[in-house]
């Protein structure tokens, strides 16, 4: 039902002394981080340690104030294009419109994806089914639940495929059957090759994965008690 | 370009089902012209002069109304986030969303101007140069426009601050659109204005999507 993905052999994603300013506030500093195909990394923190705007750092939606990301051996910076054809990024909002079905926002974003039509309408229907939305999948988009839409917007991982998926707390409004679909399709996108960085705040079995502990790069001299998430 | 056409394909799809959009922006036009009638009397030599430019103001200032949309709606539901993601150029995807803003407002607005025209007793010379001013002056709207809407993404009472930025760089193509219009009627060649007019247009088609890319960066960052 997954499209299986085509693999050209293994490949590493890593960052090397990142840092990241918002507000003139230095959210994280020398933060390093490598990923291998297969492998996951789950990013740790209380509120405003800087996992939202790390994931964002590593989608390409911030330019770090120091450091270099690299795919392979060639900086990501260098063809942010290349980078975004094998990122999917999910943040804090679902992107669902309100006037379109879930089909159709899902297609949308499959195609904008991966243009070659044909394949993406088989992927899209394969999608909904695994996140139990095949019933739905002619409802306009304001008449879903936030878990229905926050669903819809992880069925959009399977839509079209990718690489490297950045999930910013992907289990908020889930129940927990969804949980567990969503942990059946994260270790078999890893068992493709695939690779995942994730916050959560929730229980996500990922067996295998790194641990990232963001409170640490958080520079000393900084008070950051009263900030909220920084990137939300 | 397959990205191009499924950014328009969904924009357009969008404006059709919520449809508020385009109605409003031309039935603000049709309003707002009809007012001038009441405003200045109804003496025909009078309407007949000013009809060129209460024409073209109030056609810029309705495409002007649904502008603060273009961005606003996507930015607020993360859409936003993953069209910067696409694996495309970031100004194909904004010229997209330009091109689909086009097609709901400056398109009816065209439509709607010559009916209007009759009303405020256009001479007939005039109607041609008119509906030519109108096919090249609102895309260049739509394309300024949009750099607004870039630049006030965020920004609390952006409508206001969108109209502050925008209305200068639109005198252009009000000068040149009127000029056009008063020559024709005047039994004068329009050419050069509609020319001029077809300049601006190619320099705002390759700059603005652009412009207008590099703002949305800074509005998401």
């Amino acid at each position: 039902m997954v499209p299986a993905m085509i693999k050209q052999g293994c490949s590493t994603f890593s960052g090397q002394d990142l840092a990241c300013v918002r507000g003139g506030r230095v959210v994280f500093a020398g933060l390093d981080f490598s990923l291998e195909s297969g492998g996951a990394l789950v990013l740790l923190g209380p509120n405003g340690s800087g996992k939202s705007s790390l994931l964002r750092v590593l989608a390409g939606l911030l330019r770090p104030a120091h450091g270099v990301l690299a795919w392979n051996a060639g900086a990501v910076a260098d063809d942010p294009e290349a980078h975004a054809a094998r990122t999917h990024y999910l943040g804090h909002h679902d992107a669902i419109k309100p006037v379109l079905t879930v089909a159709e926002n899902l297609r949308f974003w499959a195609h904008l994806h991966d243009p070659h039509a044909e394949r993406a309408g088989r992927a899209v229907d394969g999608a909904l089914e695994r996140f139990g939305l095949s019933h739905l999948s002619t409802i306009p988009g304001k008449m879903l639940s936030a878990g229905q839409k926050r669903r819809t917007n992880l069925a959009r991982l399977l839509a079209a495929p990718s690489e490297l998926w950045l999930l910013d707390e992907p289990t908020t409004a889930l129940d927990k059957a969804s949980i567990k679909a969503l942990e059946k399709v994260l270790a078999e996108h890893r068992a493709d090759g695939g690779m995942v960085v994730l916050s959560t705040h929730a229980e996500v079995e990922l067996p295998g994965s790194a641990e990232l502990h963001l409170d640490r790069f958080t520079t000393p001299l900084h008070d950051d008690d009263d900030d909220d998430e920084a990137a939300a | 370009m397959n990205r191009f056409f499924e950014v328009v394909r969904r924009d357009l799809r969008l404006a059709l089902r919520q449809g508020s959009d385009s109605v409003m922006v031309v039935t603000f036009f049709v309003l707002t012209v009809v007012l001038f009638p009441f405003g200045i009397g109804p003496e025909v030599n009078v309407l007949e002069r000013v009809s060129a430019g209460v024409l073209m103001v109030t056609a810029l200032l309705a495409s002007m109304l649904s502008l603060d949309r273009l961005f606003q709606a996507d930015y607020e539901d993360g859409s936003l986030e993953l069209l910067v993601l696409t694996p495309a150029p970031l100004g194909v995807v904004v010229a997209a969303k330009m091109l689909a803003h086009w097609l709901t407002t400056g398109l009816p607005l065209m439509v709607a101007a010559p009916v209007l025209a009759v009303l405020l007793h256009m001479q007939a010379d005039g109607f041609t140069t008119l509906l030519a001013a109108m096919a090249l002056g609102t895309p260049t709207l739509s394309l300024i426009g949009g750099i607004g809407a870039a630049l006030v993404l965020g920004a609390r009472r952006g409508g206001v601050l969108l109209s502050l930025l925008i209305l200068p760089l639109y005198v252009p193509v009000l000068i040149f659109g009127v000029g056009a219009i008063d020559a024709a009627v005047q039994g004068m060649s329009a050419k050069p204005h509609l020319l001029i007019l077809a300049g601006i247009l190619a320099a705002a088609l390759a700059l603005a999507p652009w412009a207008s890319a590099a703002a949305l960066r800074q509005a998401l960052e």
